[in-house]
């Protein structure tokens, strides 16, 4: 394999790996403001890119995605709402069961809706064959914006819960919800924004990445799983190392393609996922000694 | 145990009342996703003493049953005479190929359908024990995950190989002769009798199991699922047990997937999908997670009403809401065993719940 050849692997593997860490960001937020994994994440992802789609038949694209973001928020919030705000400190098991219906219910919705046929955004500059030349690779100008976007994101979300009262009531939430009710903090809204957050982020990477990737009812579940293993990789809760993570996971499902077939590349990401889970679980980057006290 | 012997024969006489009422009303085709249903029953049963009894959720039984319809499919269709070789003749002279005419009229050298299906549920057993020892070590969602990964690798790869037919499955698969007269076969003239024969393994199945619930690894099992971390302080090897129960569930799940696939006369990869194991988990919970009867019930009912398409292309839907809706009003799924005392208890007027 040459220098070159191997650089465009990398490129790849970094636009996939940035959707990747954008899904795991998203099960982390939910999984610091609740301790639970939302199985439905991928869902959000799908949904934005497809109700983008949409949308971007009578509005301008910057609007479409916008809207697209906003609806898929609501349904987040929705969902919070409806399924789990009321329930009584339910069991992980529950949940857990109750999200993977959810995950079923959205994708049998969105069947109904849009149908099988596959579906993406045209690209926010250039057509798909538009390219440049960087040091021997050629790169389509979606995967600066897919790149940048995300970075912004990124920040963004570290300066949220770092700076903003919202933001510091979520991490206090996290932190002890017990301790934070005590202080006058809603910790059922804080739930039901970390949907809102969730589902908002999820949508908004499914809209970036739809030039590249498609989108259609059921292309939830690998991202998902995808996703689940680059925040386990990060280290659970740590929003930070999963997008860091997500590179990695990205650039080896890159390369992984230049030594199996393709048709085995979703086998690879989640046999990855099933060596850290069973290796380490506490990711590359957690302690094992936090990981033993947190309840799964 | 002798309730359980009285169980068990009013589950017969059902069994036998149903085939009777599909003849008398002139509809003996519904047998045949009647005959569907029981395989899937033994999926579902052996998820049920798994995820109900045991407290070890798995979501990927579906791959478990793939392995075990995949692999029997496979032997028993793939043509070695046009191989030669030592490994064949040695295969020959054990005594485990069989000839058979094919469609057009030539003859294919096959694997025998018994050595099949003991090859394909061994090797679906040595899965199970491989990868159950690091599996059951996660708990709640890394578990949850762990076996939703590993049903995806099953339909991944199943779905990417040529050899297994990738999307198409496989299919001509031949009838398998159990006994002499008795075989398992789609064709209708042997309906009546795969009726039966199916329903006859899902009650050795059920006696099986309920065995297993009442004796020494029943309880244990039950102090598994009530806290661990107390059963383990008590003695019990929590490891051991549940790797052996996750084996014993991986096994009915293979046993089922050769037994339908024999049946079907195929597999496709749809048999491996997320969603089957979800569909199985599903009637566990609505089954009233441990509860074989329950789970045999609504595996009869639910697996009937969705292959005969009354679901229509709400089909998977119908499932998802089935475990939203349980999970959220009734965690301890819809079936509960104690549930009759319930009841009984707010005859007599105390509304206390008896639990």
């Amino acid at each position: 394999m040459n220098i070159e050849l191997f650089l465009q692997y990398v490129v790849a593997g970094i636009t996939y790996g940035t959707i990747y860490g954008i899904v795991a960001i998203g099960f982390n937020i939910i999984y610091n403001t609740t301790g639970i994994i939302n199985f439905a994440q991928g869902e959000f992802v799908m949904l934005g890119g497809m109700a983008a789609v949409t949308f971007s038949r009578f509005l301008p694209l910057p609007a479409a995605i916008l809207v697209a973001v906003l609806v898929t928020t609501a349904i987040g919030a929705l969902i919070e709402i409806l399924f789990i705000r009321w329930l009584h400190r339910p069991s992980v098991l529950r949940m857990i069961v109750i999200t993977i219906g959810l995950s079923i219910l959205i994708r049998e919705v969105a069947l109904h809706i849009w149908g099988e046929s596959v579906r993406a955004l045209p690209y926010f500059t250039g057509t798909s064959v538009t390219s440049f030349r960087l040091g021997g690779v050629y790169i389509s100008p979606q995967v600066l914006w897919v790149v940048g976007i995300s970075t912004v994101v990124v920040a963004s979300l570290g300066g949220f819960f770092r700076y903003t009262l919202l933001g510091m009531q979520m991490r206090a939430c996290a932190a002890n919800r017990d301790a934070a009710r005590l202080c006058g903090i809603s910790a059922k809204n804080m739930v039901t924004f970390s949907f809102m957050l969730s589902a908002a982020i999820g949508a908004l990477g499914g809209c970036i990445v739809s030039p590249i990737t498609y989108v259609q009812y059921d292309s939830g579940v690998p991202l998902a799983i995808k996703g689940f293993t680059v925040a386990i990789l990060g280290g659970l809760g740590n929003s930070l190392a999963s997008a860091g993570a997500g590179m990695l996971l990205g650039i080896l499902e890159a390369f992984s393609i230049s030594l199996l077939p393709a048709a085995y590349k979703d086998a690879i990401s989640v046999a990855i996922l099933l060596v850290i889970l069973f290796a380490r679980p506490s990711g590359l980057f957690g302690s094992t000694e936090v990981t033993r006290l947190k309840e799964f | 145990m002798r309730k359980q012997g009285l169980q068990i024969a009013g589950f017969a006489a059902v069994v036998a009342a149903i085939q009777l009422m599909a003849h008398v009303t002139g509809n003996p085709y519904h047998l045949t996703q009647l005959t569907m249903s029981a395989y899937y029953s033994l999926v579902v049963l052996g998820l049920c003493i798994l995820t109900g009894y045991a407290g070890q959720i798995s979501i990927g039984h579906a791959g478990f049953f793939a392995i075990g319809g995949y692999l029997s499919a496979l032997l028993t269709t793939y043509n070695l005479s046009a191989h030669g070789g030592p490994i064949v003749s040695v295969l020959a002279a054990m005594g485990i190929l069989t000839r058979r005419p094919d469609l057009y009229g030539g003859e294919l050298l096959t694997v025998h359908p018994w050595p099949a299906c003991i090859f394909a549920v061994l090797t679906a057993v040595a899965i199970a024990y491989a990868i159950g020892g690091p599996v059951l070590k996660l708990k709640g969602h890394y578990l949850a995950m762990a076996t939703l990964g590993f049903g995806i690798i099953v339909y991944r790869i199943v779905l990417g190989t040529e050899l297994v037919g990738s999307a198409d499955g496989i299919y001509d698969v031949p009838a398998f002769p159990l006994l002499p007269g008795i075989a398992v076969s789609g064709k209708s003239s042997l309906r009546v009798m795969n009726y039966y024969v199916a329903w006859g393994f899902v009650i050795l199945g059920m006696v099986f199991l309920l065995n297993l619930v009442r004796s020494r690894v029943g309880r244990a099992l039950a102090s598994i699922h009530g806290a661990e971390d107390a059963a383990e302080a008590m003695g019990i090897p929590t490891a051991r047990y549940k790797l052996k129960i996750f084996v014993v569930s991986a096994a009915f799940a293979a046993v089922a997937g050769v037994l339908l696939t024999h049946y079907n006369g195929g597999i496709g990869p749809s048999e491996s999908s997320v969603m089957k194991s979800v569909r199985y988990l599903a009637i566990v919970a609505i089954g009233g997670m441990a509860n074989l009867w329950g789970t045999l019930l609504m595996s009869l009912l639910l697996n009937y009403l969705s292959l005969r398409g009354y679901f229509g292309t709400y089909d998977d839907a119908v499932f998802g809401v089935i475990l939203i809706l349980i999970m959220l009003f009734a965690p301890g799924g819809l079936l509960r065993r104690d549930l009759l005392e319930e009841v009984k208890g707010v005859f007599r007027g105390n509304g206390e719940k008896a639990s």
